[in-house]
């Protein structure tokens, strides 16, 4: 395929991918100014407060827990670090939602914890009379979102540091800069983009969730979207809401991207690494960290869903669980498989073809990502719906029986909604290799008269062979915990691990499904812990 | 890579069909399926007619519409009034002629049209704690924003779908501005922000944060059938308020048939069995909800509570202050 017809494919594919958020985009233009005033003399600048306190409270608490770990397993030698290498990656095996459920359950005022402190301190419980903490608030939200997402930080940031190389540092010690300074002077802005890439897949995820923000009573623009769409019955004003807060996430972004200006950053990496080797406190400290971290992020959560299944373990014999594991696997695999695929079609597409547009194809296909789930089922829906109505009115006009819904009646719109959802997640991993690719490369092999497709096949891929794994782990987990839209786009009695979790969340009876939720934990894991591999063989 | 994915997906479609030759029907349901799964199963087993459920709490009116004239839903189950309404009114819904929904459903828990049918009902009713509450038999909605009990007041959101119609029937008898005013006393008397289920404010109760609740009426039972919540309803009383004057706020959970239902024979028998005597005892036994077929009694423990008037307003006049309800709740910044 000549240049010219990647872009066509490219930009046909990508096109599919943003259909929804065109047609949400349609739909927000229909007129409702009167809710949408009524919305803004009432309760949207609370909920825009609400938002902007969550997503940065998620993004500082995620730089907090991320990147001095990230530093530290990097560049650092300290007790137990070949294990916390992967440990500090597991949190996110774990669904937010289940989080937020076992932790309310903890530090509620009627949970375990306050109940021994106002044992231990005689506090009276009439009301007012005493001290308690309330943990269903932002701050609450916040931490709870950022302990499962900061592994993606982490992740990206360990790489960063670890590329970085060690001769800077060397350079920035040689010239009197203590460890710390040369962390705070050198290290975190020289990886600045590649922190920036981590935050925003963050802020994106904080900016969408719903689940835990509802179960943590935190009213949100997510919530204005639902409220308007369900409560007040107009999907033009969630749409409109969808759409502003797209635009907002864009405008971050560009300011960003204009304040770090053309700087650009070119690393070789020596492939040694000069370790800080730390001793007494400051290695106890480290690794104290660390180990927190692991603790609050997958170990307690995952100690207490499995005191829950031991307490009610006469629910847990559904012999329907093996399949639903089977079946969210299967779809999982295969979406995460679609949109590394896609992926790697719009990053080579932009780096053979020298038309404008072709970046393009991965900036649009990545935008859906910040929708809201449920609406993003809905802009699904809407036009695979209109497209299969259209092909079953022709069948009966042509005379033969219709086929039904086709589409979006089978699982093929819960793989489609998958692919658009985390279309971002794997566009995000593949480009950045691209990049790491030496353009010499391609001029070689183009001097050596290599098509397209040889370019591809026998250079690029092998090249980018662990960002592939890495975005096809990456998209695995997500849509493996994936909630929202799989509950309204799922066929008949079809379940996926967290449809089937959901049913008793949404009844605030998780017990009766924690083994179901360790099943997501587990599907997880092996990926979770492939993922620091594949990190590793870089090194 | 590409073209292995879309094998996997046709292959997908094509070891998935969407109708199969056997007798089924097709439920899409706003309650959660382990609620009807057991009911269902019984019907199965009557008439060989396979059930398929499709749940999701949100988005199934939308997702009825989109899907237009070729959609496989033949009956929708819904847990409150409002949305059974909200599917009629947007013409999604078709009339179920069957006499037997005449003989087993009494007038005022259906349709004048025949396009919704109500299958039980619940009362919005109280969780009052034992010892510190006193005159219980006499609480009203209304006091719920009386200085007595500031800070003493425990609920679940606003706009959860139980408490809108409340609301909406607040504004149904005193109207707007005096509800207005009230859910900014009732605001002003929580004892914390809006969290949490039903079920969730009784433990609160039984903790010691607040003294009295919101709840359906069922949850009392199935708190004292659960080891772990029994504690949490010994704390309780369950109270139906406004007993002395326009009875308890009361709700109805219901069935409609879906306006391009394709398989109509079937849809109907399910109907009818939902609504006949078999399927109402295992509905009030199992969910401690009230029965709307006249001929079956509730469960023994449910009738232990004590019989209550119910507010006689119409759930269809009610409804239609939803809307209000929905925007009341914004300007007071209830959940907020």
């Amino acid at each position: 395929m000549n240049n010219k017809k990647w872009l066509i494919l490219a930009w046909a594919t990508s096109f599919c991918l943003i259909l929804p958020a065109l047609f949400l985009l349609a739909q927000s233009f229909a007129p409702d100014t009167e809710l949408f005033d009524h919305l803004w003399e009432t309760v949207l600048p609370d909920y825009i407060v609400n938002t902007l306190q969550l997503v940065s409270l998620v993004l500082i608490f995620s730089a907090l827990f991320a990147i001095p770990v990230a530093w530290l397993v990097a560049m650092c030698d300290f007790p137990g670090k070949r294990y916390f290498q992967w440990l500090l990656m597991l949190p996110l095996a774990m669904p937010a939602y289940v989080v937020a459920y076992v932790y309310t359950d903890l530090f509620d005022f009627a949970g375990p914890i306050q109940r021994v402190l106002r044992a231990l301190f005689q506090w009276d419980v009439a009301i007012g009379q005493h001290w308690f903490f309330e943990i269903r608030n932002v701050p609450g939200a916040a931490v709870m979102l950022a302990l499962v997402l900061y592994p993606y930080l982490y992740l990206i940031a360990r790489t960063a540091f670890l590329e970085q190389g060690a001769h800077l540092l060397q350079v920035s010690r040689s010239l009197g800069q203590s460890p710390w300074q040369s962390f705070k002077r050198v290290a975190v802005p020289l990886c600045r983009p590649a922190i920036v890439v981590g935050l925003v897949f963050i802020g994106a995820e904080a900016l969408g969730d719903f689940a835990t923000v509802h179960y943590f009573a935190v009213n949100t623009l997510t919530t204005a979207v639902y409220d308007s769409w369900l409560g007040h019955g107009s999907l033009s004003a969630a749409a409109k809401i969808s759409i502003l807060m797209l635009i907002g996430v864009m405008a971050i972004l560009a300011v960003e991207r204009w304040q770090r200006g053309r700087q650009r950053y070119y690393h070789k990496y020596t492939g040694q690494t000069a370790l800080f080797h730390l001793s007494g406190w400051q290695a106890k400290g480290a690794s104290a960290y660390c180990a927190l971290l692991v603790f609050a992020g997958f170990i307690l959560p995952a100690l207490i869903l499995l005191s829950y299944t031991l307490k009610s373990m006469s629910f847990n014999t559904d012999s329907q669980l093996g399949v639903v594991l089977l079946q969210t696997a299967w779809l999982a695999i295969l979406a995460a498989v679609i949109t590394t695929a896609l992926a790697i079609i719009f990053s080579f597409t932009n780096r053979i073809s020298r038309h404008a547009s072709a970046a393009l194809p991965s900036k649009l296909s990545s935008m859906s990502y910040m929708m809201p789930s449920t609406v993003l089922a809905i802009a699904v829906l809407i036009p695979m719906t209109l497209f299969e109505i259209t092909l079953n009115d022709l069948w009966v006009w042509l005379g033969f029986d219709a086929p039904g819904l086709f589409l979006s009646g089978t699982v093929f719109a819960l793989v489609f909604a998958f692919v658009v959802r985390f279309q971002a997640v794997a566009n995000g991993t593949i480009e950045s290799s691209f990049l790491a690719v030496s353009p010499s490369l391609d001029m070689a092999a183009k001097s050596m008269g290599k098509s397209n497709q040889q370019l591809l096949f026998s250079i690029h891929i092998p090249l980018i062979r662990k960002s592939i794994s890495t975005a096809v782990l990456l998209v695995f987990i997500e849509c493996m915990k994936e909630l929202p839209a799989a509950l309204l786009l799922r066929p008949f009695n079809f379940d996926t691990l967290a449809t089937y979790v959901y049913q008793y969340v949404s009844d605030e009876q998780l017990e009766q499904a924690a083994f179901a939720a360790i099943l997501i934990v587990l599907a997880g894991l092996y990926p979770v812990i492939r993922l620091t591999q594949t990190g590793e063989r870089t090194t | 890579m590409k073209k292995s994915g879309l094998t996997a997906v046709v292959l997908s479609i094509l070891v998935s069909p969407v109708y199969a030759a056997d007798k089924e029907v097709n439920i899409y349901s706003y309650r959660q399926p382990f609620l009807i799964e057991p009911i269902t199963e019984e019907f199965t087993k009557e008439t060989g007619i396979k059930v398929n459920i499709l749940y999701s709490k949100k988005g199934i009116a939308e997702k009825l519409s989109r899907e237009g004239k070729y959609s496989p839903a033949d009956v929708v189950l819904t847990s409150d009034f409002n949305r059974l309404l909200e599917i009629t009114k947007k013409g999604l819904t078709q009339a179920n002629q069957d006499v037997v929904l005449t003989e087993t459903i009494p007038t005022q828990y259906r349709d004048d049209n025949r396009h919704w049918f109500a299958l039980t009902t619940r009362a919005r009713a109280m969780y009052v704690s034992r010892d510190r509450v006193s005159d219980q038999q006499s609480l009203t909605y209304e006091q719920l924003g009386s200085p007595d009990f500031k800070g003493r007041v425990c609920i679940r959101s606003g706009k959860h779908p139980y408490n809108i119609s409340l609301i909406a029937s607040m504004v149904a008898h005193h109207g707007e501005a005096e509800t207005k005013a009230w859910l900014t006393k009732l605001k002003g008397n929580l004892a914390r922000k809006p969290q949490g289920n039903d079920r969730g404010q009784v433990k609160a109760i039984q903790e010691g944060v607040c003294d009295i609740s919101l709840g359906n009426s069922y949850y009392f039972g199935k708190m004292l059938n659960n080891e772990e919540q029994k504690p949490w309803a010994a704390a309780v009383n369950l109270v139906f308020p406004n007993q002395i004057d326009r009875g308890t706020h009361v709700n109805i959970s219901g069935m409609a048939m879906a306006m391009h239902a394709p398989n109509r024979a079937e849809a109907e028998q399910l109907m009818a069995y939902l609504s006949s005597d078999k399927a109402q005892v295992l509905y009030a036994q199992m969910n401690m909800e009230y029965p709307v077929n006249p001929a079956v009694e509730p469960s023994e423990m449910v009738k232990s509570w004590g019989e209550f008037e119910a507010d006689a307003l119409p759930l269809t006049e009610t409804a239609k202050h939803r809307q209000t309800a929905y925007r009341l709740l914004d300007e007071v910044k209830f959940d907020l």
